[in-house]
């Protein structure tokens, strides 16, 4: 699985983290960035979840 | 008749209208489920509007750079006619579009962020709690709106903006008529008197800075001057009503749901881990946003249809949170079923800035609410609570209760 995300886009709504808060996180200027040592997803079952929540479409999911 | 008037001419029914049942969509709105998920309706002034009603298309829609939120837009649609002598006025956030919106968000994200959000958890529980104490002293019956569910988000929205509260009685009856008036001069005189307030606050900040969200904007963006003085007291404007005029509905209407369906309360006392689910389908089924207002910049083909330049384009959230096609029995109220996908907050660049500081003040008040008086019940016939028009935020004016 790949993820990216896409920070110019981000509105800071947080939707993924409330989903799945083992893979994203928001830095301090509230936009979001991926967990260190998470990016693959594995950390979170829900991961698959955010692109439907995210209100932009900044988070994309691939798999592989 | 204009060309955009003649090929809408077919539309009938005028929008928006008023609800029968607090927390169901106006019984009219019924002809338009399970058909198109586009149709037409009237607006107040005659003129003809799309209204999106299905899930899947207004959710594309609100992602879509071809629909405009640009209030100043001279043929903006006008659906409220109090709002009606505002043009040209595009309010930050709400009413201008990318790329001056995201200028304008990303300066106050830092503030309503999820770490930000989570922090301020014990402080909305220690004021929740304050709050049914005082309700529980004074005994049954009480009015939920004025004891409960207006005080948690007045409080909470002063703090993080750094607005002193003791003015409260003060805003809390501006933001009411600003958003609430029969008449849109009541209304614009609502809004000099914030702007009035708000203007002399900040002067007052940029000599005596202090904690908060303005205190924050001004020392940061308006002394490097990204935001103007007026800037900075519009953008407090938005932020104060909409502090206002959304949560308070959002907690009186989930609580009237809540006490409608008992049944339903047992699985917040039970597990309190639930609380969160209850909230994202309160806010699914009660819509307290009843629509988003757009208009079209382009073409936009959707549905078998074609939006064209110019139109109103109306996306409405009540239905959309009642479609079929995303939720199953979606006119059932099932605080266990996953409805993370409504679109209670709207959806796209505009989605709400406050859902994540609405999210845990919802969680909080209404998950003590029931855990300390869970035989809370309406102490008049559902039919006799006074609920807002239509065009207004959905919600009860008020809700006499007993326990």
């Amino acid at each position: 699985m790949r993820i990216t995300i896409d920070r110019d886009r981000c509105i800071g709504s947080g939707q993924c983290v409330m989903t799945a808060p083992g893979v994203f996180t928001q830095d301090d200027d509230a936009v979001v960035a991926l967990v260190p040592g998470h990016e693959d997803g594995a950390a979170d079952p829900r991961v698959h979840d955010v692109p439907l929540v995210c209100p932009v479409q900044a988070v994309a999911i691939f798999e592989d | 008749m204009t060309e955009a008037e003649i090929r809408l001419s077919r539309a009938s029914a005028s929008f928006p209208q008023d609800r029968t049942c607090p927390y169901q969509p106006p019984r009219a709105y019924a002809q338009w489920r399970g058909e198109s998920p586009l149709t037409k309706v009237t607006l107040f002034d005659g003129r003809p509007a799309w209204l999106v009603t299905g899930h899947a298309e207004g959710r594309a829609l609100l992602v879509d750079p071809r629909l405009s939120s640009d209030w100043g837009h001279p043929v903006f649609p006008v659906v409220v006619q109090r709002t009606e002598g505002r043009g040209g006025l595009a309010f930050p956030l709400i009413g201008v579009d990318d790329p001056l919106h995201a200028r304008q968000r990303r300066m106050l994200i830092p503030s309503f962020g999820v770490k930000r959000m989570n922090a301020i958890r014990p402080r909305l529980q220690s004021l929740v709690d304050k709050l049914l104490d005082d309700m529980l002293a004074k005994g049954p019956v009480a009015d939920l709106v004025s004891a409960f569910a207006l005080p948690v988000p007045s409080m909470a929205i002063c703090e993080l903006l750094g607005v002193p509260y003791g003015d409260h009685d003060f805003f809390e009856e501006c933001s009411r008529n600003f958003v609430g008036a029969a008449t849109s001069a009541e209304a614009d005189a609502a809004f000099a008197e914030l702007c009035t307030y708000l203007h002399g606050l900040v002067v007052k900040k940029r000599a005596e800075p202090a904690d908060g969200l303005l205190d924050e904007l001004i020392a940061r963006q308006l002394a490097e001057g990204h935001l103007d003085h007026d800037e900075v007291v519009m953008i407090a404007l938005v932020l104060l009503v909409a502090g206002h005029e959304t949560t308070v509905n959002a907690i009186a209407l989930g609580a009237l749901t809540l006490v409608q369906h008992p049944e339903q309360i047992e699985v917040l006392l039970r597990d309190p881990a639930a609380v969160s689910g209850v909230v994202e389908e309160l806010l699914r089924f009660t819509s307290v946003s009843d629509y988003i207002v757009r208009m079209a910049k382009e073409d936009i083909e959707v549905g078998g249809e074609t939006i064209k330049a110019g139109d109103a384009v109306l996306v409405s959230i009540s239905l959309m949170n009642r479609d079929a096609r995303a939720y199953e029995n979606p006119d059932v109220f099932d605080a266990r079923r996953n409805a993370r996908h409504h679109v209670g907050f709207g959806h796209g660049i505009h989605q709400c800035l406050g859902q994540n500081l609405a999210r845990a003040e919802l969680e909080i008040a209404l998950g003590t609410l029931f855990a300390r008086i869970p035989g809370l019940r309406l102490a008049v016939p559902l039919e006799e609570v006074p609920i807002k028009a239509g065009h207004d935020a959905q919600g009860p004016i008020e809700l006499p209760v007993t326990w």
